[in-house]
């Protein structure tokens, strides 16, 4: 199981700021595939993306325990 | 008072506080800054915003930006809080703090840290208009995200 986390303009489009996704290992690049086909969550593809707190690659991979959190373009200041 | 540099809170900033945090007998200079909520942008009036914070990532994306300072002004001691929730106009949504022996490296981090916040800090605003809602994306203007996706090399630097 991998956890991922939404926030902002994701959150509100998916309507949930959390999601387990039952898997073993994947790409970052594919997940986000799949969150389009799955969710037509189409903004994925403008997003970074952090695994454990740390930012992270379209081609590193992630595993079961893993939290991917997606981060839109930020805004704080 | 709280001995954390570098925070998320979600209740108003107190500003004393922030700069009590780099207070220190080598300082010959603190140099603070205050962001707030402007009502006004681009001839669009902010009724008031929402930040929201992905909490433990925005705390250890503070401190990476403290390091970052620590490094290139070795001198330097900084503090840095921003405030997420609810904010009306006014209202003080970031507090950086940087004390240094010589003003001008106080300055220079100052300036470096929020430029830095706007790049890699997993913090949104979404602005609520009179008439409506939304998030903001990129605020940086120097720093367009030029194939409309943030560059990796921002934040993995």
């Amino acid at each position: 199981m991998i956890r991922l986390l939404f926030f902002a303009d994701i959150q509100e489009k998916m309507g949930k700021s959390q999601l387990a996704y039952d898997c073993d290992s994947v790409t970052i690049r594919e997940l986000k595939e799949q969150l389009k086909t799955a969710y037509g969550l189409f903004e994925i593809d403008h997003v970074m993306t952090a695994v454990n707190e740390e930012y992270a690659m379209e081609e590193d991979m992630v595993k079961a325990g893993d939290t991917v959190a997606f981060i839109p373009p930020v805004s704080g200041g | 008072m709280s001995y954390s540099l570098y925070e998320i809170v979600d209740e108003p900033i107190n500003v004393e506080e922030v700069i009590q945090k780099v207070e220190r007998r080598e300082a010959g200079a603190i140099n603070t800054f205050i962001g707030t909520v402007r009502e006004w942008t681009s001839g669009k009036r902010t009724m008031y915003l929402t930040y929201q914070a992905y909490q433990p990532m925005a705390v250890s994306m503070l401190e990476k930006i403290g390091l970052e300072m620590e490094e290139k002004w070795p001198d330097t001691k900084a503090a840095i809080t921003h405030r997420i929730g609810r904010l009306d106009i006014s209202d003080i949504a970031v507090v950086i703090c940087v004390s240094s022996p010589h003003r001008k490296a106080a300055y220079e981090a100052n300036e470096y840290a929020i430029e830095r916040i706007k790049q890699i800090v997993p913090i949104w605003k979404k602005e609520h208009w009179e008439d409506g809602a939304t998030w903001i994306g990129d605020q940086l203007e120097k720093v367009p995200y030029p194939a409309g996706i943030p560059d990796i090399k921002d934040v993995k630097k």
